[in-house]
C-alpha cells in the first residue's frame, strides 16, 4: 500500500466512521431498542423507484410488511399503498425528548425501513449498527489510550531511573507478557462480577482490557528513553541543574510520541476486536444494549448463521475498519520508523 | 545446552510468578463459588460456613496458596467446585486437544507461508506483488470471529464437515484409523480458521526476510556461480533468513493461543478455551486458574521449542558470540 494515500485514506474513513457513530441517534431511524416482534428477522427493506404502473418515482418509496412470513420465510409486501422515504423527521414525543427525536430518514407507520433487515426481535439492524459503534470503536479507542498511558509511564520510568525500579517493572512486564493475552484478559474479567449494567460493562472492559496490555508498549517506550536518557544534549541539560521532570517533559518524552502513535494504531484494532469478542461470549457489553459483539452473538445458532446474512452486518463492518487502522499504522510505520527501536 | 538450561529455568520462574500473580487475583476477587449459594433458601448459613471451611476458603492468603502448592505437588492443581473433582483430571485432555489444534495449525500455516512468503518475495510483476498485498492485507483484516464463523456456515451449508466438536457419534466403536480419520475431519475446520488467522503476519514476516537476504552479496555470488535458483533459495537463502523467523514462531505462539480460545469456543472443539468460558460463567475460580496456568506452560514450553530450534539454526547462539 502506498504510504502517503494509505494515511490520508484511513484517516478519512475512520473520522467518517467514528463521526456516524457519534450521530448515531439522528442517523439511525430508529432507536436500538425498538422492538416490532411481528417482524422478527426481516430481510432489507426494498426501496423501490418504480411502482407497479411503471411510473418512476422521484422521491423512493417502500411498502408496508406482511404481519406474518409467507411459504418462503420471507415477508410479503402490501403493494397497495406506497409510504415515500421522508428526510429529517421527528419521532413521537417521549419523556426525555418532548419534540420527538430528529432522525435523518424514515418512514410513515405502519411502513418500517430496515436497510439491514432486523434481527429476532424486529429490532432494526442499521439503528443497532450505529448504536454498537459508539460502544466498540470507542472502548478500542479509550483502552488504547489508558493501555499506551500506563505502559508510557511505566516505561519512562524504568527506563530513565533503571536500577532496581527498572529490574522490577521488565520483570512485571515479562510475567505478563509470559500469559496468552486472551487468556489474561479472561482470567481478569473472571474476577469481576458477571451481570453488570452496560454503561459498568463498558468501563470494566476499557480498564481490563487498557490495563492487562501495558506490558508491550512499556518495553518499546523503555527502549527508546534508554537511548534517549544518553544522549549529548540530554547530558549537557542535566549538566546545566535541569531537574528530572524537565529532562523528562522537554527532551525524552518528545522521542516516545512517533513510538505511540504508531503503536495506538496497532493496538486500537486489536481492542476493538477484544471488546468484541468478549461481549460475543457474554462477558461484555450485555443485551439490549448494542454492541458489535454482542450483535454478532446470533450467529451461533446455526439456524441464524445459515439463513440471514444481514446478521452478519457488524463482523464486515469490522474489516473497513481495520483496514484503515493498518493502512494507517503502515503509514505511520513509514513516516516515523518502525515501531520497535 | 548451559544456554538452554538458563531459558528452561526462566521459564520455570515465569510459570511460578504467573502461578503467584493469578493466584493472588483469584483470590482478591470478591465473592467465590458458594456465594451464589446464599441465594438459595434452603442452604443454611451455618452449612455455607462448613462447606467454606471444608475446602479450606477461610484460611488467610499465604496458607491457601500454599495448600494449593501442595495439592499442585499432589498433581491435584487444586479443586473444582462446579465439577466436584480435582483440577487436574478435568485439565490433561483438554489441553491435549488445545495442543492437538494449536500443534496442527502452526505446522500447516509454516508449511504454507514459507512457500509463500519466498515466492513473494521473487516475484518481479509490480502488478502481481500488489496483488499479493492487497489479498494478505485483507485477510488480515478479517476479524478471526468472522473467519471462524464463516468456516462454520461453509460446514453447515455444503456438509462437507462436521460442525463443530471432536469426535462423531459413535466414535468409540471406530476401528483405530477410523477414529483418526475421524478426529481429522473435525480438526480441519478449526484448524483452518487458525491458519486463515495467522498467515497473513507469517507470510508477511516470511518474505520481509528472504527480501533483506536475497539482496545479500553472497546470493549474488551463488547465482552467479550458476546454481540453480531452487538451490539458491533452499540451501543458501532460506537458513540465512532462518533465525528471524524462528523468534517469529515463539512470538507468534501467544497470539496462536488466545486466537485458539476464540475458535475453539466457536466451534466447539473441546479444548482449553470451552472450559474456560464454562469456569468463568460459574465462578469456579480454582478451574480458572487451573487453565490460565495451563495455557501459560503451553505457551512457555513452545518458547523453549523456539529456543532449541534457535540454537540448532544459528551457530552464533551455540559458541555463546551474540
Amino acid at each position: 500500500m502506498r504510504p502517503r494515500g494509505g494515511m490520508a485514506l484511513g484517516l478519512a474513513l475512520l473520522a467518517t466512521v467514528h463521526l456516524a457513530a457519534l450521530g448515531a441517534s439522528f442517523l439511525a431511524p430508529y432507536a436500538p431498542g425498538r422492538q416490532n416482534r411481528t417482524l422478527p428477522y426481516a430481510s432489507p427493506t426494498r426501496v423501490h423507484v418504480v411502482d407497479g404502473a411503471g411510473h418512476v418515482h422521484l422521491r423512493p418509496f417502500v411498502h408496508a410488511l406482511s404481519e406474518a412470513p409467507g411459504p418462503g420465510g420471507a415477508y410479503e409486501e402490501d403493494r397497495s399503498r406506497a409510504f415515500p422515504v421522508r428526510f429529517l423527521v421527528r419521532d413521537e414525543p417521549e419523556p426525555r425528548a418532548p419534540e420527538g427525536r430528529l432522525h435523518l430518514f424514515g418512514v410513515e407507520e405502519p411502513a418500517r425501513i430496515f436497510l439491514l433487515g432486523t434481527d429476532g426481535f424486529g429490532r432494526d439492524q442499521l439503528s443497532r449498527l450505529l448504536h454498537g459503534a459508539q460502544i466498540s470503536l470507542f472502548a478500542g479507542l479509550l483502552a488504547t489510550v489508558l493501555s499506551l498511558a500506563t505502559g508510557w509511564l511505566l516505561g519512562t520510568l524504568a527506563g530513565f531511573y533503571g536500577r532496581w525500579l527498572d529490574g522490577i517493572v521488565m520483570r512485571a512486564a515479562e510475567v505478563f507478557l509470559a500469559l496468552p493475552w486472551l487468556y489474561l484478559l479472561f482470567a481478569v474479567r473472571a474476577v469481576l462480577p458477571l451481570h453488570v449494567s452496560a454503561g459498568q460493562a463498558f468501563l470494566m472492559l476499557v480498564l481490563v482490557i487498557g490495563l492487562v496490555d501495558w506490558a508491550r508498549p512499556a518495553r518499546l517506550v523503555r527502549g527508546v528513553v534508554l537511548s534517549a536518557r544518553e544522549r549529548n544534549y540530554v547530558l549537557a541539560a542535566r549538566g546545566f541543574g535541569a531537574s528530572d521532570l524537565y529532562l523528562i517533559r522537554r527532551h525524552i518524552a518528545p522521542q516516545t510520541f512517533g513510538l505511540l502513535l504508531t503503536q495506538a494504531a496497532l493496538l486500537v484494532p486489536q481492542y476493538i476486536l477484544a471488546e468484541v469478542t468478549l461481549s460475543f461470549l457474554g462477558l461484555g457489553v450485555s443485551e439490549p444494549v448494542p454492541s458489535w459483539g454482542n450483535m454478532l452473538a446470533a450467529l451461533q445458532r446455526y439456524n441464524v448463521l445459515a439463513s440471514y446474512w444481514w446478521m452478519w452486518a457488524p463482523g464486515l463492518a469490522l474489516v473497513p475498519v481495520f483496514l484503515a487502522y493498518f493502512s494507517l499504522s503502515e503509514a505511520l510505520h513509514a513516516r516515523v520508523g518502525p515501531a520497535s527501536p | 545446552m548451559a544456554w538452554l538450561a538458563r531459558r528452561a529455568l526462566h521459564g520455570l520462574f515465569l510459570l511460578l510468578a504467573v502461578s503467584i500473580l493469578s493466584f493472588a487475583l483469584v483470590e482478591l476477587a470478591p465473592g467465590d463459588f458458594f456465594a451464589e449459594m446464599r441465594l438459595d433458601p434452603r442452604v443454611s448459613e451455618a452449612t455455607l460456613r462448613a462447606l467454606r471451611a471444608r475446602h479450606g476458603l477461610d484460611r488467610p492468603l499465604p496458607e491457601r496458596y500454599l495448600r494449593w502448592v501442595a495439592s499442585l505437588a499432589r498433581g491435584e492443581l487444586g479443586y473444582s467446585f462446579a465439577y466436584g473433582s480435582p483440577v487436574a483430571p478435568l485439565l490433561w485432555p483438554r489441553a491435549r486437544n488445545t495442543l492437538l489444534l494449536t500443534a496442527t495449525a502452526t505446522a500447516v500455516a509454516w508449511a504454507l507461508a514459507i512457500p509463500i512468503g519466498t515466492w513473494w518475495a521473487t516475484l518481479r510483476g509490480r502488478a502481481a506483488r500488489h496483488l499479493l498485498g492487497g489479498l494478505f492485507a485483507l485477510l488480515l483484516a478479517l476479524p478471526d470471529i468472522v473467519l471462524a464463523l464463516a468456516l462454520l456456515l461453509l460446514a453447515v451449508r455444503t456438509g462437507w464437515f462436521p460442525a463443530g466438536g471432536m469426535v462423531s457419534l459413535g466414535h468409540e466403536q471406530l476401528s483405530w484409523s477410523g477414529r483418526v480419520q475421524d478426529v481429522v475431519r473435525h480438526l480441519a475446520l478449526p484448524a483452518a480458521a487458525l491458519v486463515l488467522a495467522v498467515l497473513p503476519v507469517l507470510v508477511r514476516h516470511v518474505r520481509a526476510s528472504m527480501a533483506a537476504v536475497l539482496d545479500a552479496p553472497f546470493v549474488r555470488a551463488a547465482r552467479g556461480h550458476g546454481l540453480s535458483e531452487t538451490r539458491v533459495l533452499l540451501s543458501h537463502a532460506l537458513p540465512a533468513a532462518a533465525n528471524p523467523l524462528i523468534s517469529l514462531f515463539g512470538l507468534s505462539l501467544a497470539g496462536l493461543l488466545s486466537m485458539s480460545l476464540l475458535v475453539e469456543v466457536v466451534m466447539s472443539w473441546p479444548g482449553l478455551g470451552p472450559l474456560l468460558l464454562e469456569a468463568i460463567l460459574a465462578r469456579d475460580f480454582y478451574l480458572v486458574l487451573g487453565l490460565v496456568l495451563a495455557s501459560t506452560f503451553l505457551l512457555v514450553a513452545g518458547n523453549l521449542l523456539a529456543d532449541a530450534l534457535l540454537l540448532a539454526a544459528d551457530p552464533r547462539i551455540r559458541t555463546g558470540a551474540r
